[in-house]
């Protein structure tokens, strides 16, 4: 039972990539948000099951914690942003989508690598999948790169902070309660200042489509 | 006499043809009905001798021609014998072809050509046994000299004479890294024979940078990116018979001299150099096949298809560097057997695809895509025999062209035994490649043959097209035969290969295969992977005749001719338009444009709506065109121009050249 | 080869040329159901095949032989597919002449003559069916090698009777790369069954169209053929991914008995999948022919994460 546990681990590990590369190549905002929904939801089934593994109660509450943040709280809240800018669907990226799959496969194969000999080092029971952390976390720094609208870019950053968290509980068994919550203060205080950024955006340019932000350049535009 | 005297023998034969054509140098018929097949006669002979070479030992000679005190070692073993079978078997069936083909009035007089041809011949069978540096630059150099006449047979043509000299360049660039390497190899002992550089311990660096030479000057002739640019303009240049044999028999000396050099004179390296060597393998494969796609020209389709088959083959032979490096020598067997699989196989397939666009173009005189179209019922003979030829291109089973294919994609699984573990991670990723590389292929193959010879015509002419001659076909069924046997049974075919690698890399395949029988292809183990084409075939058949049985036999179908539906646009339908309704080889090519376009450098010129006479033009080129070798030429003529102004003209100043040098000799001497 | 293997084989490829109209027309009948419209009788692809190898076959003037051909050697191939993949019972003769690359390789070959033959008369729908099929088979043809390789990595082995033996052997372990193998396979299989939503088998319009395309010239027998090998397609790819992602129940060498309970397993699990398929089709929309490229590609580059994640969850 406990083996099985412990590939259920790799398994959550796989979902979170593929959820990241399905972020990746999704087109509708929505779509968006029901993935990262799927994340945060990951998220917790991993960190529960650490929690069980490694009888430390801390994730439990970690893992409550993820559960009304990032599964009930923010897609609600970005539900409603949704529907207030009445946002449906992205431009057109500005590299075009198997240009950035490629992409992504050169960043998963760095990671891996990456990984490798750190996770040698670890004692975790899930340290294997720390390469597949650190990939969640540069493929969602990708999409935000990519991505020509504010709100795909917050989405992102959310994810990023996703794989972060899990890249934590597969490296330390989970990070000390200060730690998590000050993260956890960090992106939320991000996410206000990047609420208020796009409502900006929004009514001085009557779009959210970042490309305007290039008329605010010093140099003549010719 | 031993084998390799009577090598010698049939080169001195197709030399002696090329004399006797100089004597002949306008009779067509005399060239052509007697001489090209004598020469053909004397490839079989040569293929039939390699091919018993192949199972004996090492055998030696000395030609004492050329320089006094310096005569040329020749040495037969397994790999120069596996080589010259592959030259016998592409000599044979392009010279049945071209006693049908050659015509008078295209620039070159017959006879001529009938000499260059022959010297080309002879001298890539002497480059396969040169056993010395001089021997084997010398015949390299004829060689190149040979082809570039070649090239030049419809001189009358400025685009023919620019993409022989842009050909001619990149050789020489090729021949001077080659010579550089012979350099880097003999380290200073003066000896040049291949047994002493065999014998020569180079350090680390020494030996990468002989194996970077090697690379660059047989990667040149080879068509290995970047210095691939050659290819797709000397090919389609060439009469097609010269570009049956550039594509299939030339290429494969630069590869031949490239095992030479790594496997047997470097004894194999470090493992980095089979990265290179794959790297570069698979950026030639995926460019050569994604610009094969987009091409609206029936031998530059060709001859991007051929800078991707050199490229799995490079592919194959890196790999093979790589497992060698790490001393497995099984799976390192496993990957120079697909290799020299496909050099086979390719030599096979392409001559018959080159050697049909001879045909067609002959009937037709357009080599256009756009202009061709429907020749499966005037041409019949040709048609039916590329089919086989396009088939082993896509390497689909059970032709020659899937078992390289088949016995790479093996080797690749068997990569995760390797201690390292950033190349377990990347083979993979080059496993993937080249199975989008084979898709691709199929894909073009499929634009080449569906728009040249199915479908409508889109010229009235078309329908007049003659079909081969006699001996056109009888050259081209050489191929399609050779396609189809190696296919059926390769295992027979491991033996030979088994020798060659026998001698590279010291294992075999082939006690693993006999332990299975003929029939059953099954590298390592039964139950790891088998592959048995007849049975495969006779799946297929039966399957076909089931089918057969049920509609033909079981409900008596009848059957009826009508003009075809087309979804009921029958006007369409009808010959004035239907031409226009199918779709062309651009529109063929579009998606794999769209997908690929970072590939390309595409240029458009769009019409717009106030254009009195709009137009609609895209133009697709080579990135390395524009990005490398403009700015390298443009670089090349700066220097030049800087040094012509050493160049005055008058008389005093070139004495004071003179002046200068012997003053400054003085002052040197004196100190 | 012992009679009971061929006995196996013998009964894998009848019950593969009777089944599989079945199989489409129970997955037609749940996507009636399931889209609330009145369903076809289960029986129907059945008369559909009776109806048209009754009639005349009308072939055009200016087709060649490759065409007349082409339906024939179609329906070869598939039969020889469904022969390979082990369905009932991991012993058969037929499956050391071609492995899982071969199969790819004959699904290749197969495709290959449908849009030749799609090219030889000239039409504008003929010609742009085939383009456009070569365009799905090129992406999900190496995702399928890809998909395979994920579990000969495993198995250790890409002959498939061998894959299947290892995989029902193995202790149950859950492993990412097969779940990124599994849908990566899904992809595959909708874009080269054309199902929704890579391309709707019913449709006739030709902003829509890329099966069908290739298949509107023919008619009687030609036709009935070609509807029977993609029915047998069908077959071919349920069963593989059944074989390779869910490979309890198949017999093995030495107990040809299992067979007769491999039968009602294999029937039971073809139902779900039906069911399944029926679903997919029904909650998706069928995407714009553009976006085809994107949609394998993603299939694609999932198979080779899963390859990726197999190594470093190894080494």
């Amino acid at each position: 039972m406990d083996a099985l546990l412990g590939q259920s681990i790799n398994l959550d590990a796989a979902v979170l990539l593929m959820v990241s590369f399905a972020m990746i190549s999704q087109r509708r905002i929505l779509s968006l948000v029901h993935l990262y929904t799927l994340q945060g939801a990951t998220l917790v089934l991993a960190t529960t099951t650490v929690a069980y593994l490694t009888h430390q109660d801390h994730l439990y509450v970690s893992a409550a914690l993820t559960l009304g943040l990032k599964v009930v709280l923010i897609p609600q809240l970005l539900h409603r942003v949704i529907d207030r800018l009445d946002v449906r669907w992205d431009v057109e990226p500005l590299i075009n989508i198997p240009t950035t799959m490629l992409i992504g496969i050169a960043l998963v194969v760095f990671s891996f690598n990456l990984a490798l000999p750190i996770a040698q080092l670890s004692s975790s029971i899930a340290r294997a999948t720390l390469g597949i952390a650190l990939a969640c976390v540069l493929l969602s720094f990708m999409m935000m790169i990519v991505r020509a609208k504010a709100i795909p870019q917050v989405i992102g950053f959310l994810a990023m902070e996703n794989g972060l968290f899990f890249a934590a509980t597969a490296a330390t068994n989970g990070m000390p309660m200060i730690v998590e919550l000050g993260i956890g203060l960090d992106v939320l205080v991000g996410a206000l200042i990047l609420g208020v950024f796009m409502f900006q955006i929004r009514e001085q340019f009557d779009s959210l489509d970042i490309r305007h932000l290039e008329k605010l350049r010093e140099s003549e535009d010719r | 006499m031993i084998h390799i005297d009577w090598i010698l023998v049939v080169v001195a034969g197709w030399l002696l043809l090329g004399v006797a054509a100089l004597f002949a140098l306008h009779d067509t018929q005399f060239v052509a009905r007697r001489l090209f097949p004598l020469g053909a006669l004397l490839g079989l002979a040569l293929g039939a001798v390699a091919l018993a070479a192949v199972f004996e030992g090492p055998q030696v000679a000395e030609l004492t021609i050329g320089l006094p005190g310096l005569p040329m070692h020749l040495r037969l073993d397994a790999l120069s014998a596996y080589f010259l079978v592959v030259i016998g078997v592409g000599a044979c069936g392009t010279s049945l072809f071209s006693a049908g083909y050659f015509r008078s009035g295209e620039g070159t007089p017959p006879g001529l050509l009938c000499l260059e041809y022959h010297v080309f011949l002879a001298a890539m069978a002497m480059v396969t046994l040169a056993d010395d540096g001089y021997a084997f630059l010398v015949m390299w150099e004829t060689m190149a000299l040979a082809s570039f006449f070649l090239v030049t047979a419809n001189h009358r043509v400025a685009a023919v004479r620019e993409a022989a000299y842009l050909y001619l360049l990149i050789a020489h660039v090729g021949a001077i890294a080659i010579l550089l390497c012979f350099g880097v190899l003999q380290a200073n002992s003066g000896d040049y024979t291949f047994a002493n550089l065999r014998a020569q311990h180079l350090g680390p660096v020494w030996s990468a940078i002989a194996f970077g030479l090697a690379v660059a000057g047989f990667g040149a002739k080879a068509g290995l990116v970047p210095l691939h640019v050659w290819l797709p303009e000397a090919h389609p240049a060439a009469p097609s018979p010269v570009s049956a044999l550039m594509s299939a028999v030339m290429l494969k000396t630069a590869i031949y001299g490239l095992l030479r050099v790594t496997f047997d004179l470097l004894h194999g390296g470090a493992w980095w150099w089979g990265l290179v060597l794959l790297g570069l393998g698979l950026a030639s494969a995926l460019l050569g096949v994604v610009f094969s796609t987009v091409q609206t020209e029936m031998k530059r389709l060709l001859a991007y298809s051929s800078i991707e088959n050199i490229g799995l083959i490079a592919t194959g032979l890196g790999l093979a560097l790589i497992f060698r490096a790490y001393g497995l020598g099984t799976l390192s067997a496993l990957a120079l057997t697909a290799a020299l699989f496909h050099v086979l196989a390719h030599c096979l397939f392409k001559s018959l695809l080159f050697l049909g666009t001879g045909a067609v173009l002959h009937a037709t005189g357009e080599r256009n895509l756009g202009k061709l179209g429907g020749l499966i019922r005037s041409m019949p003979w040709v048609a039916w025999l590329v089919l086989v030829g396009v088939l082993a291109g896509s390497g689909l089973p059970p032709l020659a062209g899937f078992i390289p294919e088949w016995l790479l994609l093996q080797s690749f699984l068997f990569t995760t035994d390797l201690p390292n573990p950033f190349l377990g991670m990347l083979i993979p990723l080059v496993a993937a490649a080249v199975a989008l590389v084979a898709a691709l292929a199929c894909y073009a193959m499929v634009k080449f043959y569906g728009v040249v010879f199915l479908g409508q015509p889109r010229e009235e002419k078309l329908l007049q097209a003659r079909d081969a001659a006699p001996w056109e076909r009888l050259g081209l069924a050489w191929f399609a035969l050779g396609a189809v046997a190696l296919g059926l049974f390769p295992v027979p075919w491991i033996d030979v290969v088994d020798k060659v690698t026998l001698q590279l890399v010291g294992s075999g395949l082939a006690q693993a295969v006999h332990a299975n029988g003929w029939l059953l292809l099954s590298p390592i183990a039964p139950e790891r992977a088998s592959y048995s084409p007849t049975a495969f075939l006779g799946g297929v058949t039966a399957g076909t005749l089931l089918g057969l049985l049920i509609g033909r036999r079981l409900y008596r179908g009848a059957l009826r001719r009508a003009p075809a539906w087309a979804c009921g646009h029958a006007e369409a339908a009808a010959a004035r338009l239907a031409a226009r309704t199918q779709d062309s080889a651009e529109g063929f090519g579009q998606p794999i444009r769209q997908i690929f376009e970072p590939f390309f450098r595409v240029t458009r010129h769009l019409p717009s709506p106030f254009d009195l006479q709009p137009r609609y033009e895209v133009r697709i080129e080579d990135r390395f065109w524009r990005g490398a070798y403009l700015p390298l030429a443009a670089l090349v003529d700066r220097m030049a121009r800087a040094v012509a102004l050493l160049q005055r003209g008058r008389i005093s100043v070139y004495l004071m050249y003179s002046f200068c040098t012997l003053v400054a000799l003085l002052l040197v001497v004196r100190s | 080869m012992s009679t009971a293997a061929i006995l196996a084989q013998f009964l894998e490829i009848v019950l593969a040329l009777a089944g599989a109209p079945l199989l489409l027309g129970w997955v037609d009948q749940w996507r009636a159901r399931l889209q609330n419209k009145s369903a076809p009788p289960l029986l129907q692809p059945y008369h559909v095949l009776h109806k048209l190898l009754v009639k005349e076959s009308v072939v055009a003037d200016s087709a060649s032989p490759l065409f007349r051909m082409a339906p024939y050697v179609k329906f070869g191939c598939m039969t020889l597919a469904c022969a390979i993949v082990p369905t009932l019972s991991t012993d058969l003769p037929l499956a050391s002449a071609a492995d899982a690359i071969a199969l790819v390789g004959l699904l290749a070959l197969a495709r290959t003559f449908l849009a030749l033959a799609a090219m030889d008369l000239g039409t504008a729908f003929g010609t742009m069916g085939a383009r456009r099929d070569m365009l799905v088979g090129f992406l999900a043809e190496p995702a399928l090698l890809m998909t395979l390789f994920c579990t000969s990595l495993i198995t250790h082995s890409t002959s498939l009777a061998n894959m299947v033996q290892s995989m029902a052997h193995r202790p149950f372990v859950l492993d990412p790369s097969l779940a990124f193998a599994g849908v990566a396979f899904t992809i595959v299989s909708l874009a080269e069954n054309t199902r929704i939503p890579v391309d709707n088998p019913a449709t006739h319009l030709e902003l829509t169209m890329i099966h069908e395309a290739l298949l509107l010239e023919y008619s009687g027998r030609h036709l009935a053929l070609m509807e029977w090998a993609a029915a047998l397609k069908l077959f071919a790819y349920s069963c593989i991914g059944l074989a390779l992602f869910l490979p309890w129940g198949i017999a093995e060498i030495d107990a040809p008995l299992a067979m007769i309970t491999a039968v009602p397993v294999l029937a039971a699990k073809l139902a779900v999948g039906g069911i399944l398929l029926a679903l997919i089709e029904t909650v998706s929309a069928k995407m714009r022919i553009f976006r085809v490229p994107e949609f394998l590609a993603t299939a694609f580059l999932l198979a080779v994460i899963g390859l990726l994640v197999h190594q470093l969850l190894q080494g």
